[in-house]
């Protein structure tokens, strides 16, 4: 049954893309008519909204792996990604180190500090209510937000480094940084999948969140297991790091721009459902691509908040997530 | 094997176990019966580790258990079906099993014993690939109990094999624990069905409100009087 319905959420979706795509069937471009469906400009939106879906998927990958783990959301986990990107920042503006290395440290760092937010602060509230780890991580984003803002300014900064455009056809366009962070993020996805299927930590890991008390008796140390899922959950908000700090400016409210969006596909996934956040990652992305397409930007944000709003309320548990 | 002596422990300001002393020998199967919240349930977690013990002394095999963290149960050999089986139910029944072979030692030999399990109960070897949460609640028992012997345990902790089990099928539940017996592992059982459990058993405990009543071999309790009148409707 569980099947069967996951095959009509896919169907129900592809039908709201195709109408997305089509939803503006003829354009007016500068006097001219144009057919949707034999507009370039149209496809080369398509294909950058499929890139700005890779890096979204990885942003909430570790946000919902976390959550489907421990059982607590992280808010400040856009403010760990910012950190990341200060780091990769330092590492090569200001010590002048290579990128490749600096994005390595910068991955190491949020790694160590998923690692430190776990064994400081959630895990004395594992079974705290569910309110109090909310405020506990919230209180950690302004913790957060305030300390890079003493300690880095309040100035945009960017590496000063681009990696350019290249020809798909004669026509389209691609950004190099955005196939590399929706391949980066691709990778990491199949790889993660991997770990948690094959290994037995991985199987442990998902074991952990349907039946914590039992592991005991498994011989897992339930501790243990959290302080790894918090230091992979870290590490991936590092590795998304490295990919937006190619396209975005490095500031402390840097987080504000993501975090909610992030959020978002995790519910719309479904919360913990990692199949489910990487379908909902590429469904908003389109949606804001092709929203700002075919209008402003801005109202490509609108029609991915409108549309979360309406999920809500037709299926408020997320697109695969279990009933309850 | 196993041997616990003046056993206290519960929830909170709740004592649920009072002066418990109890003893498994290598190759015996015993079983521990009495009424409901009579402790039994309590003083398999309180073996395992789920639960603390307030004083008393626990070993297995001479090594202390009172001081063994309870992650590090299993590997001194004591595997824990607990009541109503706590299957993951959003995954496999092979990876169910493979999390029953997750200590180190149990690992390298996960092939030999996953055939092993398989060959106990074929049913398993049909449905390895289907989610536990999905099978009936027969073949969850066997999956509960195949996840157990993945560690290759010395000692097997049964509790409430039988709960919520149609007839027929707790009769090969029954069956099943003589087939595990033939294997040379040692069973300690917590069961409702005291008819049943008596047959399979060398010796029994009786718990009530926390105390043991009595003891004595499976024999003399089922003809003891207080015995049948109270727990087989005799």
């Amino acid at each position: 049954m569980g099947r069967l319905d996951t095959g009509r959420i896919l169907a129900t979706l592809a039908v709201i893309m195709f109408a997305c795509l089509a939803y503006v069937p003829t354009i007016v471009r500068e006097g001219d008519i144009v057919f949707a469906l034999t507009d370039v400009y149209l496809y080369e939106t398509m294909i950058n909204g499929l890139l700005l879906g890779g890096v979204l998927a990885l942003l909430s990958l570790g946000l919902n792996l976390i959550f489907g783990v421990i059982d607590v959301v992280w808010i400040c986990y856009a403010e760990v990604v910012m950190l990341g990107m200060y780091a990769i920042f330092y590492c090569h503006t200001v010590f002048g180190l290579p990128l490749i290395p600096s994005m390595m440290i910068g991955i190491a760092l949020t790694a160590v500090l998923g690692y430190a937010i776990h064994y400081l602060v959630i895990r004395h509230l594992v079974n705290a209510q569910p309110i109090n780890q909310l405020l506990a991580t919230g209180g950690l984003l302004f913790f957060f937000q305030s300390a890079a803002t003493l300690a880095f300014g309040i100035e945009f900064r960017n590496l000063g480094v681009s990696l350019g455009s290249f020809a798909l056809t004669q026509d389209i366009y691609v950004s190099w940084a955005r196939l590399a962070a929706f391949a980066t993020a691709a990778i990491c996805v199949l790889g993660l999948y991997l770990f948690l299927t094959r290994s037995y930590t991985g199987t442990a890991i998902r074991a952990i969140s349907q039946d914590r008390e039992i592991m005991t008796l498994m011989g897992v140390q339930q501790g243990r297991m959290y302080l790894m899922t918090s230091a992979i959950g870290g590490g991936l908000a590092g590795l998304a790091a490295c990919l937006l700090v190619l396209q975005y400016d490095v500031h402390p409210f840097v987080g504000l721009s993501f975090g909610p969006i992030a959020f978002m596909i995790c519910v719309l996934g479904g919360l913990g459902n990692m199949v489910g956040g990487f379908i909902a990652a590429f469904i908003f992305s389109e949606l804001i691509a092709l929203g700002g397409y075919h209008f402003d930007i801005e109202w490509g944000y609108v029609f991915a908040f409108v549309f979360f709003i309406v999920m809500m309320f037709i299926r408020p548990e997320g697109l695969l997530g279990k009933r309850s | 094997m196993l041997a616990l002596s003046g056993v206290d422990a519960g929830y909170g300001s709740f004592q649920a176990l009072f002066d418990c002393t109890l003893e498994v020998r290598t190759g015996e199967a015993v079983a521990v019966i009495g009424p409901n919240g009579a402790g039994k349930t309590t003083l398999m977690r309180v073996i395992s580790g789920l639960i603390p013990a307030r004083s008393g002394t626990m070993t297995m095999q001479d090594l202390d258990l009172v001081a063994t963290p309870p992650h590090d149960i299993i590997r001194l050999g004591i595997a824990h079906v607990p009541e109503n089986r706590r299957l993951f139910p959003r995954m496999t029944v092979e990876d169910n099993l493979r999390m029953g072979a997750y200590i180190p030692m149990a690992r390298a030999r996960f092939g030999e014993r996953l055939e092993f399990v398989y060959d106990l109960f074929p049913r398993m070897r049909e449905r390895r690939n289907q989610l536990a949460g999905t099978l009936s609640g027969g073949e969850q028992q066997m999956c509960a109990i195949g996840r157990a012997l993945m560690s290759g345990p010395k000692l097997l902790l049964l509790d409430e094999p039988s709960a919520g089990l149609a007839p027929v099928v707790v009769e090969r539940i029954f069956e099943l624990i003589r087939v595990i017996r033939e294997r040379d592992l040692t069973v300690l059982i917590v069961e409702q069905n005291v008819q049943q459990v008596l047959q399979v058993v060398d010796r029994a405990y009786v718990l009530e409100a926390g105390s043991i009543r009595m003891s004595g071999s499976a024999r003399e309790l089922s003809d003891n009087e207080e015995v049948r009148r109270l727990y087989m409707g005799l």
